[in-house]
């Protein structure tokens, strides 16, 4: 069962590869004979086919996982993560539903796949569920924020399709550099899967003994070569040293290996976004541009409202409401100012102030598009790096 | 009150910009922009008066800038606020004071000095939040009742100039049946009122009352969270319980009496070999996972006793078993497992001996939590137990005493009596630690030791669950009756033998127009144009 389980995951992911591809060719404008709307809508219904396809090998996936390890696999950082990404193909599926707009496919598929490739870098094993999890809440609670968080991200992929749209691209302002730091964030998180997969293949390890904060001798293991290594640490092997220390600041569980991992992701990001600037000779915004001229730019504003008037009653019900009640059952209070329940909180009242905003007429358009950005932001560092830095009582997931 | 009266005949309160009935503008009439639509041109009172203080307060509170303001300052306050942890997470045996520098250097301090480490019960948090509650119950009532009263008083047949500037507008001939167009917008659930052949369809008004209604959920439920400070409504505490104790349950006595709890069994499992599934993860990690923790008792409740002291009657209520998120609850109470300490010394067993044959003379078993100060052996042997030290320490001045009363580390003073020495010979038995006399013929030595495992409960009680439970489920209708739905009206008009069609929606404005596109597909009337296009084309 876990076998086939794996397997219906990793079909999942060719299929929503292929329909990344096909929705991107949709918006090519090589065909010039065909009528360029006919064509453009052929393909997009059949990107659309095959994001639902996609959609139902990976809920074969959920379900057949569920079946192997007898709870709902949404208790660790693999089955989290695959899950938000799961929920980000539902959303798009939602919403490319209502508006159509193959653009949407375009960036959504491929941000979605990131983060399905991004979860499978973290231990697939199944892992059993320790007491505090022991609940039906585990899946009612983390089912509802991944599927409020999944749409709220397509929030911030209309807002991403928006800004390349309408920034202009004919001088470097302060605005193309960040949507070029916004590239260069993504493909970092490709650098990291890539780096990681690399490390994997060629099977490399180099272990490392420190004392931890609660003076406990721990080894941790690195799988890519350490440029990072534990506060006051010796190498167990003689492997490729590392050049510093992690700051003695960080102390969630395992924190120097993923800080050197963080770093791994950003200069690989790095090389990767060089590549592609020599490719394309301009920035990468620029570049996409022009495949989006025929979009409205009113059009993808409104799907980026809309995903976030969908997606905050849902991430509240899920994030907050369902997160306070399990709290209240399993630590005696529904709220305790925990890292993640704050950091919870903290999405809950950007995207609060964001839907005050969209009331003053000049916050639509580019304004809300940006901040659409920060509100992702804001999402995947209660995803991330709460559990990296801040040690909490989610460090489990 | 002053009152402004439209030519239409309706009278508007004092500062309306639209008049609520035929929405003729009553400010800019002859421009030809766009109509302001928000809050449906109404009387809002913070737009109409800014004179005295309180219009001033009530200005500033209202205002939806300072709110999304008060949402960012919080929003910034509360992020900065996890960066170290929090008071509440450090251990419970540091000092604060010295506990951030220590840890995380100079920004730790600062963080300590500047009070972030208690934020979320500082004062000026608090404050902050108490500023959100009453924006949000001020600007409710600056835009809620305005604008309850421009849609109640709106009629069918609007203003020219009202018509004219809506953002979806166009003028067609007459000469399609008006029965159809009703018949097609009735099957999209729209509600028609009719007035001399014009038609206002309208629908989903409900969706404008959203933000008002969630914000009364969100006001109801920071009440419910203040009222935990009044007396009577919160109780939590801890309570520790010996297997086979039965003790009194703190925080639970009323008029009616006391509860009790009897602990008969603690229980930890640990997820082993016949968990098969799990294995690969457990052999990875390689240290023991938890599987249950439990604790089996039977809570009992004694009336209220007349007399100080006297002996409770303990009535059995039921059998329970606290498991992590399973709380046993009665009445207002609920009993976690929060904690546990396995295998705690209990009884110590000792055996008198003849130092030279080792022989021994008997036993001695001393209860650590209750023992007897003269053990008799019989036969003219005899213990007395002269000092106890539960949780054996040196002070300051190498003095022997005690840290507490938990046994965890128990030292004894005996003096031991045999026919032999009837004078008694003083012997010190500590863990590891006898102190005796070189000339002492008899020893007492260690033989046995009994131990229970204790059991960590949390004893809870909040009487504000109600209230906060009602207002999240306000709030939650609210948010989902406001974002889920649109307010969308059409008006449809006959004027000097030309058919006028406007159409207006609070938000979404393309949902809106795939409808009127539909609209003009189904019934011929003639699809709007977008004027907000127009301009920006």
């Amino acid at each position: 069962m876990a076998e086939l389980s794996s397997t219906l995951l990793y079909i999942a992911f060719i299929i929503y590869l292929i329909a990344t591809l096909v929705f991107a060719m949709s918006l090519s404008d090589k065909k010039g004979k065909e009528n360029k709307a006919a064509y453009t809508r052929r393909w997009g219904r059949v990107g659309y086919v095959l994001s639902i396809l996609g959609f139902i090998s990976q809920l074969g996936y959920f379900v057949t996982r569920w079946m192997a390890s007898g709870h709902a696999p949404v208790s660790n950082l693999f089955e989290f993560t695959t899950f938000f990404g799961m929920m980000m193909v539902f959303a798009f599926i939602l919403l490319y539903g209502i508006y159509k707009t193959n653009a949407l496919g375009v960036f959504a598929m491929p941000i979605a796949l990131l983060v399905i490739a991004y979860a499978s870098m973290f231990p697939k094993d199944i892992a059993p569920l320790i007491p505090a999890l022991q609940s039906d809440w585990l899946k009612i609670h983390v089912t509802t924020a991944a599927l409020g968080e999944g749409i709220l991200s397509i929030s911030f992929v209309a807002g991403l399709i928006f800004l390349i749209r309408v920034v202009d691209q004919t001088s470097s302002t302060k605005k193309t550099k960040m949507l070029e730091i916004i590239m260069y964030l993504l493909l970092c998180v490709f650098g990291f899967i890539v780096v990681s997969a690399i490390s994997a293949a060629a099977g490399y390890e180099t272990s490392f003994n420190f004392t931890d904060k609660k003076e406990q001798k721990v080894e941790l293991t690195y799988n890519v070569p350490a440029l990072v290594g534990p506060p006051n640490g010796t190498q167990a092997d003689d492997h490729f040293g590392p050049l510093v220390a992690s700051p003695s600041w960080m102390n969630g569980e395992q924190a120097p290996r993923k800080f050197n991992t963080f770093i791994w992701s950003l200069l690989t990001g790095g090389v990767l976004y060089g590549i592609v600037r020599l490719i394309l000779r301009k920035r990468i915004a620029a570049a996409i541009q022009p495949k989006l001229m025929n979009l409205k730019p009113e059009l993808v504003d409104e799907i980026s409202y809309r995903s976030v008037a969908i997606g905050f009653p849902v991430f509240t019900l899920g994030a907050l409401i369902f997160a306070m009640i399990w709290a209240q059952e399993a630590w005696t209070r529904f709220w305790g100012w925990d890292p993640k329940e704050v950091w919870a909180l903290i999405t809950f009242l950007f995207y609060a102030a964001y839907l005050h905003f969209r009331l003053s007429r000049g916050w639509h358009g580019e304004k809300s598009a940006w901040l659409c950005v920060i509100g992702f932001v804001i999402i995947m560092f209660n995803l991330i790096a709460v559990n990296l830095v801040i040690s909490g009582l989610h460090s489990y997931a | 009150m002053k009152t402004i009266k439209c030519e239409c005949g309706h009278s508007n309160p004092f500062g309306t910009e639209i008049c609520e009935s035929c929405g003729k503008p009553l400010t800019n009439e002859n421009s030809r922009e766009l109509i302001n639509m928000r809050y449906e041109g109404s009387a809002v009172r913070s737009q109409t008066y800014n004179k005295t203080i309180v219009d001033k307060i009530w200005n500033f509170f209202s205002s939806v800038k300072v709110g999304i303001w008060i949402i960012i300052v919080i929003l910034i306050a509360a992020a900065i606020g996890t960066i170290f942890p929090q008071e509440m997470y450090i251990p419970p045996n540091v000092d604060p004071t010295t506990y951030y520098k220590e840890e995380y250097g100079t920004p730790g301090q600062i963080f300590y000095l500047l009070g972030f480490h208690n934020l979320y019960g500082s004062w000026w948090f608090l404050l902050l939040l108490a500023a959100l509650g009453i924006s949000l119950i001020i600007v409710s009532i600056d835009r809620g009742f305005p604008l309850y009263r421009a849609l109640k008083y709106q009629r069918v047949t609007r203003h020219e100039s009202f018509m004219k500037r809506q953002r979806l507008f166009a003028v067609s001939d007459t000469g399609i049946s008006m029965d159809r167009v009703k018949r097609v917008l009735a099957k999209k659930h729209y509600r028609i009122k009719e007035d001399n052949g014009n038609i206002l369809a309208e629908k989903n008004r409900f969706s404008r009352w959203g933000p008002y209604v969630n914000h009364a959920g969100l006001i109801i439920f920071l009440i419910g969270a203040m009222l935990r400070f009044f007396p009577g409504m919160y109780t939590d505490q801890t309570l520790w319980i010996r297997e086979g104790e039965t003790v009194a349950v703190p925080g639970t006595k009323t008029e009616d009496g006391q509860y009790y709890l009897k602990n008969h069994k603690f229980i930890m499992e640990l997820y082993g070999k016949k968990d098969k599934e799990y294995s690969a993860a457990l052999d990875k990690t390689g240290n023991p996972v938890p599987k249950n923790y439990q604790s089996n008792v039977t809570l009992y409740h004694a009336g209220p006793s007349d007399v100080v002291g006297a002996k409770p009657e303990l009535k059995k209520e039921r059998d329970a078993r606290i498991k992590v998120n399973e709380p046993l609850s009665f009445n207002d109470f609920s009993l976690y497992q929060v904690d546990f300490k396995l295998n705690e010394f209990h009884r110590m067993n000792l055996k008198l001996e003849n130092k030279k044959t080792g022989k021994s003379y008997g036993e001695i078993k001393v209860n650590l939590f209750n023992p007897k100060s003269t053990y008799d052996l019989g036969n003219g042997y005899k213990v007395e137990m002269v000092e106890y030290f539960p949780n054996f320490k040196l002070d300051e001045n190498d003095q022997p005493t005690t840290e507490n009363s938990v046994p965890d580390n128990p030292a004894f003073v005996f003096k031991m009596f045999t026919p032999e020495t009837t004078k008694g010979e003083t012997a010190f038995i500590g863990i590891r630690k006898n102190v005796e006399a070189a000339d002492n013929k008899y020893k007492m030595s260690f033989s046995g030791i009994e131990t229970k495992n204790v059991s960590a409960l949390t004893v809870k009680k909040d009487n504000t669950l109600p209230i906060i439970i009602i207002g999240g489920i306000i709030f939650m209708l609210g948010v989902v009756q406001g974002l889920y739905w649109n307010h969308r009206r059409i008006w449809i008009q006959q004027r000097n033998g030309q058919l006028w069609i406007a159409a207006h929606t609070n938000k979404n404005w393309f949902g809106l127009k795939r409808e009127m596109q539909n609209i003009s597909e189904e019934s011929g009337l003639v699809m709007p144009i977008d004027q907000s296009d127009e301009k920006s084309a």
